[in-house]
């Protein structure tokens, strides 16, 4: 406590230039919440709007528990992270990707409780954040009504079960994983926040090749579609949800792609 | 002439109308729909070939008048109680009597929500869909208030109390011939005219429009597809398009899901997300089918966690 008195001082010094060099720019998506956003999640961090980075949203949240998103930065090099974000969410943040080794590119499905800017945030190692996305009408409720599995009774009879695949597409290994899990928001009466919160890939060795923290606006059976460099060596998956239980398998090229 | 200053009053004027208009509220302006005739004492009235929206005020889907010497029978009154009125005000007028009996083919709401404007005991439906309509009313209705707002003013879902169901029905001199399907929903009415040979399919067909499947079983869908077929039609009138004098409608529908229900496993087998699935290229031969993309990544969200939850194999413990 008394190192961070002694150190705000300095810190507000160093600071203020910094926030003057690089004030966010205006947002061309009207958004009323991305200045609190931007200060959040940016803070004193260069911010651009860059179409480089692809955000695909559907036509339609046709079903506003399961809206699918894609962020792909595959045309920017050196990206250290990658955040997606629905600046009108009550949990905004979805999933903080490291790509590590990892291609910048993640798709997955999240939920939506209003009409809302989603967008994808990808810093490079230069610490410029470059954004894109676009405003997607939602019907309310995907955060604040119950899971399927919650209304069915059966989400405990499965939780954690994975399902996956990889395949080689050119010079990348494609890993799609899923899990069984209610992801529950804690927006819901009478049922706590309880979600998957971190997703690691490792190679066999054990070595960390990408790893993401996960918010539970990710839909419920949060399923992550990921690109990793170079030809198709097995990966160990890996994650653990906010009441410490582990989940992991082994995900391989050969065989994935069919069913059982 | 044109001078300076009208043109900066012009540019100035159109700054500041700009923001009004983009904030200026949007009002309901009343359906007016229109019959065309089909075939001797039937009228198509015609759906807008379009997602639900404010602008059409939900008027998507097409309603059938029939004359019979008991009144009027109409088959899907629509997606409000505005509608359902209008629609009751427009066979008096085609037809000179008011609703004798009033047909629900099944639960969505752009066919079904009109029904309040008319006696619930002259509204008929399959058991099936009753059931249907009575556990997503509330769902269906958040969602068309949401989005139609004041369209669907004092409308609330009434249940059909009549039961449709298989076989031959005789209204005030007519011969209807009902076929009790499901595919589309869990209950799908298609009536057969059969003095005109008229097939009145509600949305088990489309036509030149693509199919929609939030309740949709493709194969039970196909095997009813096989069952329109079979039956002797002159005419189809389908649940969204245009009328259809030639059958084109049962091979669109039938070309349409076998190739969804083919690409949508196929992307599952190999490795493609939801978003990609949604992006993928739609043959050229469906060019004539309107709202194509937006149904296809309709179809992608009714289908896609359930075909990768059978399709991808377990991992892990």
């Amino acid at each position: 406590m008394r190192i961070f008195k002694a150190l705000l001082p300095l810190t507000a010094l160093i600071a203020a230039p910094a926030i003057a060099e690089t004030a966010l720019p205006a947002d061309p998506l009207g958004s009323p919440m991305w200045e609190y956003h931007g200060a959040r999640l940016f803070g004193a961090d260069r911010v651009v709007f860059d179409s480089r980075v692809k955000v695909s949203l559907p036509i339609i949240a046709e079903n506003q528990q399961v809206v699918p998103v894609t962020v792909d930065a595959r045309a920017l090099k050196g990206v250290q992270r990658i955040l997606l974000f629905a600046d009108l969410n009550p949990i905004p943040v979805a999933i903080d990707y490291r790509p590590g080794e990892a291609a910048p590119f993640v798709a997955t499905r999240i939920k939506l409780d209003q009409r809302t800017p989603v967008r994808g945030a990808v810093q490079t190692a230069d610490g410029t954040w470059h954004v894109s996305g676009g405003w997607i009408d939602a019907a309310g409720g995907g955060c604040s009504a119950p899971p399927i599995s919650r209304v069915r009774g059966d989400w405990a009879d499965h939780l954690g079960e994975m399902r996956g695949g990889a395949w080689q597409a050119g010079d990348a290994m494609r890993i799609r994983v899923s899990f069984r899990h209610p992801m529950d928001t804690g927006l819901v009466e009478n049922i706590p926040a309880y979600n998957i919160e971190t997703l690691k890939i490792n190679d066999m060795s054990g070595k960390q090749l990408a790893a993401m923290t996960i918010y539970g606006s990710v839909a419920e059976d949060p399923a992550f579609t990921l690109e990793i460099a170079g030809a198709g060596r097995p990966v160990m998956v890996a994650a653990r949800d906010t009441a410490g239980l582990e989940f992991s398998g082994k995900i391989a090229v050969h065989g994935a792609a069919r069913p059982q | 002439m044109t001078t300076r200053r009208t043109v900066i009053a012009g540019v100035v004027a159109g700054a500041l109308c700009a923001p009004a208009l983009l904030r200026a509220e949007e009002f309901a302006s009343g359906y007016a729909p229109q019959a065309l005739r089909a075939a001797d004492g039937i009228w198509i009235v015609r759906g807008r070939d379009e997602p639900i929206a404010f602008g059409n005020g939900g008027a998507i889907a097409n309603s059938v008048l029939i004359a019979t010497d008991a009144g009027t029978l109409i088959v899907d009154p629509g997606p409000s109680l505005a509608y359902g009125k209008a629609l009751s005000a427009l066979s008096r007028q085609v037809t000179g009597a008011g609703a004798a009996r009033v047909y629900v083919t099944h639960l969505h709401p752009d066919h079904s929500f009109g029904s309040g404007a008319f006696d619930p005991a002259i509204v008929h439906a399959l058991p099936s869909t009753r059931r249907e309509l009575a556990e997503n009313a509330d769902g269906f209705s958040d969602a068309m208030y949401r989005m139609l707002v004041d369209w669907m003013s004092g409308t609330s879902i009434v249940l059909p109390l009549g039961d449709a169901g298989e076989g031959d029905v005789d209204i005030g001199g007519r011969t209807l011939r009902l076929l009790a399907l499901n595919g589309h929903s869990h209950g799908d009415l298609a009536l057969l005219d059969k003095a005109t040979g008229t097939l009145i399919a509600g949305d088990l067909l489309f036509h030149d429009r693509a199919p929609a499947t939030p309740h949709a079983d493709i194969d039970g869908w196909l095997a009813a597809l096989d069952v329109l077929e079979a039956v002797p039609a002159a005419r189809i009138v389908p649940g969204h398009g245009p009328l259809d004098t030639g059958g084109t409608s049962i091979a669109q529908t039938r070309e349409w899901l076998t190739w969804l229900r083919a690409s949508l496993r196929e992307a599952v087998l190999s490795g493609k997300d939801m978003s990609e699935a949604g992006a993928m290229a739609i043959p050229e031969r469906f060019s004539s089918m309107k709202v194509a993309r937006y149904e296809l990544q309709r179809s992608v969200s009714h289908f896609y966690p359930g075909l990768e939850a059978q399709l991808l194999p377990r991992i892990g413990g």
